[in-house]
């Protein structure tokens, strides 16, 4: 069925509307980790238990995206009609009857329910103060990722209905400029004025690129979109082919997002039979299509000129800028690049305006960013919050505070491209310009949380160990002085630094962000410099102590034997090296000489008469 | 005198003679994609076809290079510049089991390392080797995106969360075919 007009929309939404039962929906989180976690496991047992007439009656499954909620995954959620729910974590499959039998009418005994801490600021007032206010995520977790009826209930494609039949293009790009709306992938240009610059091109060929090559160790929240609200990125990039005057979309996409891409397919698809991808969109006369390449495992190639030339099949290294893709880009032709998160976000700013979406976040970043909380945190998982939210709220109140009651040190934000921020800097609101300010940045918005036993010093060797992977080899700051750096950051990690070496290593990295080629590696030292800023104690303890405060770095640690040994000799027999001697029932000693630091010892002993320092 | 360029067995024969099936799967393939005479518009065919190559074959073989060389109208050296760039190609057999131990942030400051050292005791393989039956390949990786689950491996598609070195072998006993 093609649809013609917005006025066909609206008569297909209506009879969804019409069509959808009473039922109480029972929403299934199927996204990669709900389903490594053994989500389709309960999605059987609950499909099981719907054969039964009586239950038929009142409930009706739902597959659906991540709810955000990966620390207790499988997870599912009970809601009706009128919004009344209850979410459920850890479920198992045998608590399916004793859910279904409690329904909305309260908790399920033996099961764990889960607090809801978010609201839709588009469909609701956020009258529980919610720390979430899911914008990009609106589907998310809500509709059934692989249905389009799905996704047209909830509005889709009415943004675009409503640019192709009512708005000029520049008011298009106008609009997403007067909202503000700042480059989700993190360097937070203004996605309008990039548009703008497209637009301004002659009339030709021109492309619309998503980037969908999530490459940052600990960010998963492209993932979570793309698996669970595919259509909104589709919508989102017709929405910017017409306003720039495009007529190709491309979804770069990482190949290790098998899910991802398949629901990817099947949504492009659907959309194509409606109509709302092809050739004369709502009889508009514009047309637009969408296809997917894939990446091939290089971090580089989320920087926007080096994933052009990979889309061209080449190496993916970067080009200098200016000019600029949006002068000049793939196939030499004006061309957007922009990340999931940010297309995640132009329906709704269509649908409701740009001074709505103003009224989220800060003056500087309006909206909502959606975090990706992992580490040593309590409930990990993905948060979207207004900008201006403080670190201590995400780290605390949503992510549920450190595990195992350790002390919080520090999160890094921002993939290898971030810096860490320390425990002073927790009640910062945090947006794109505070984040700059104390010297880590947003990146796409990975954050990982880490106690006193993370060493900050090994914490930068590893992203330098990355990067120094990554780094396509083309800038000599970029090849040759990361490894540098983390040549020098190991030896202060074995104990060989000197309080030189830390001069020399502040030196390096600060000509490297000034001279590399492009933004990977321009931000490349951030880890170590902002580890520096907030953590020199910790530098200064390896190189002049030679002493590892959060004992990590495992040369420098040393075990001892205190008073309180029995002389039991558990230690000395697991010993691999037979480094520790005594006598039975008297205190035992440690060769440091033979000892090879693996921690045997301590782990083994039932008295704490090991110390490690 | 005259060289010998004539009697040397043609890529494509050969890699038909050794391997017809998968072959013919992958010419296939390269004959269904809009190739022309303009290299722009081919090399933008690469990428998917090494993809689809690697998929079939399991790696790329030199022989697989040439025929998609002369395929698409793209040097070796251009085909290989690209298959060493991306850490997703590879020329070289790998093990039937691919084990990836996730190495990113989230699964680093949860002792990622601590498995991938199990592993290459275990298996008595350093990171990006196979082992001599050919059965496991180990590979670390940055970020499969199950953060909630780390320190996360993957064998083949199936990913194993909150893995201990305790797991490792139990993991490996699982492909004892």
């Amino acid at each position: 069925m093609t649809l013609k007009t917005p006025s066909e929309l609206n008569a297909l939404k209506a009879s969804l509307v019409q069509a959808v039962s009473d039922k109480v929906k029972i929403l299934v989180s199927l996204g990669t980790c709900g389903l490594a976690a053994g989500g389709a496991k309960v999605f059987d047992a609950i499909t099981a238990a719907l054969e039964e007439p009586e239950y038929d009656d009142k409930f009706e499954a739902v597959s659906v995206g991540c709810m955000g909620l990966c620390y207790c995954e499988p997870t599912i959620e009970l809601r009706d009609n009128s919004g009344k729910a209850i979410i459920y974590g850890k479920v198992k499959p045998e608590q399916i009857p004793a859910i279904l039998e409690a329904g909305l009418e309260g908790a399920a005994e033996g099961a764990t329910q889960v607090e809801r801490t978010w609201y839709y600021p588009e469909d609701e007032e956020n009258t529980n103060n919610a720390l979430q206010a899911k914008v990009a995520l609106r589907n998310t977790g809500r509709i059934n990722p692989e249905r389009i009826e799905d996704y047209i209930l909830r509005d889709g494609y009415q943004a675009l209905a409503k640019v192709l039949t009512t708005m000029k293009p520049e008011d298009v790009s106008q609009t997403v400029l007067d909202s503000n709306l700042r480059g989700r992938g993190g360097a937070g240009f203004p996605t309008g004025k990039k548009w703008q610059f497209a637009a301004a091109q002659p009339k030709g060929q021109k492309y619309m690129i998503c980037n969908a090559d999530e490459g940052d160790p600990g960010a998963f929240m492209d993932r979570a979109v793309l698996e669970g609200d595919p259509h909104a990125v589709l919508e989102a990039m017709t929405i910017g082919g017409y306003a720039v005057g495009a007529d190709t979309g491309i979804i770069y996409i990482r190949a290790e997002y098998p899910l991802a891409i398949t629901r990817l397919r099947i949504a492009i698809d659907q959309a194509r039979e409606m109509g709302f991808l092809g050739k004369d969109i709502f009889g508009s006369g514009f047309n637009f299509d969408i296809e997917l390449k894939y990446g091939a495992g290089a971090f580089v190639c989320g920087e926007e000129t080096a994933l052009i030339h990979s889309i061209e099949g080449k190496r993916g290294e970067p080009t200098v800028k200016p000019p600029f893709p949006a002068i000049q880009g793939l196939w030499k032709q004006p061309t957007i690049v922009n990340n999931v998160e940010t297309y995640a976000n132009i329906a709704a700013i269509i649908r409701k305006g740009a001074a709505w979406f103003k009224t989220i976040g800060t003056e500087g970043s309006p909206g909502t960013k959606v975090f990706a909380l992992a580490g040593k945190i309590n409930r990990v998982g993905l948060v979207e919050v207004p900008m201006g939210t403080t670190l201590r709220d995400i780290v605390y109140k949503l992510g549920g505070g450190i595990n195992k009651d350790r002390n919080f040190k520090a999160v890094q934000i921002g993939g290898p491209s971030g810096g860490c921020i320390a425990a002073k800097n927790l009640d910062t609101p945090i947006d794109y310009d505070t984040l700059k300010a104390i010297g880590a940045m947003m990146g796409s918005g990975g954050i990982i949380v880490m106690d006193e036993d993370d060493c900050m010093v090994d914490i930068a060797r590893f992203f330098l160990e990355f990067t120094c992977d990554e780094s396509c080899g083309k800038c000599t700051p970029c090849r040759i002085g990361n490894r540098r750096l983390y040549e020098m950051l190991t030896n202060i990690c074995h104990g060989k630094g000197t309080p030189q070496t830390l001069v020399e290593l502040r030196s390096l990295a600060l000509v490297i962000k000034d001279t590399a080629l492009c933004g990977l590696g321009q931000t490349s030292p951030n880890p170590v410099l902002s580890t520096m800023t907030n953590f020199m104690n910790e530098y200064e303890a390896h190189v002049n102590e030679r002493r590892c405060p959060a004992g990590a770095c495992a040369r420098l640690i040393r075990f001892t034997i205190n008073e309180k040994c029995i002389g039991c000799g558990v230690c000395a027999k697991n010993c691999p090296e037979d480094a520790i001697t005594g006598v039975t029932k008297k205190r035992h000693v440690i060769d440091q000489n033979k000892c090879i630091k693996c921690g045997v010892c301590f782990q083994k002993c039932k008295f704490q008469a090991i110390d490690k320092q | 005198m005259s060289c010998d360029c004539c009697k040397k067995e043609k890529a494509l024969e050969k890699l038909m003679r050794l391997e017809p099936e998968k072959t013919s799967q992958l010419v296939a393939f390269i004959d269904s994609l809009p190739l022309g005479q303009d290299i722009d518009v081919n090399r933008g065919h690469l990428i998917e076809t090494l993809h689809k190559a690697q998929g079939i074959f399991g790696y790329l073989p030199q022989e697989v290079q040439q025929v998609i060389s002369e395929r698409l109208k793209i040097t070796r050296s251009e085909i290989y510049g690209v298959i060493s760039f991306y850490s997703y190609f590879t020329d070289k057999p790998i093990g039937r089991h691919k084990i990836s131990v996730c190495c990113g942030t989230a699964c680093f400051v949860k002792g990622s390392m601590r498995l991938v050292d199990e592993f290459k005791k275990q298996l008595n393989v350093q990171e990006g080797e196979t082992t001599a039956d050919l059965k496991f390949f180990l590979n670390v990786l940055r970020c499969v995106g199950a953060c909630s689950l780390a320190p996360v491996v993957m064998v083949d598609d199936k990913v194993y969360g909150k893995v201990t070195p305790e797991m490792v072998s139990e993991i490996l006993a699982e492909y004892q075919d």
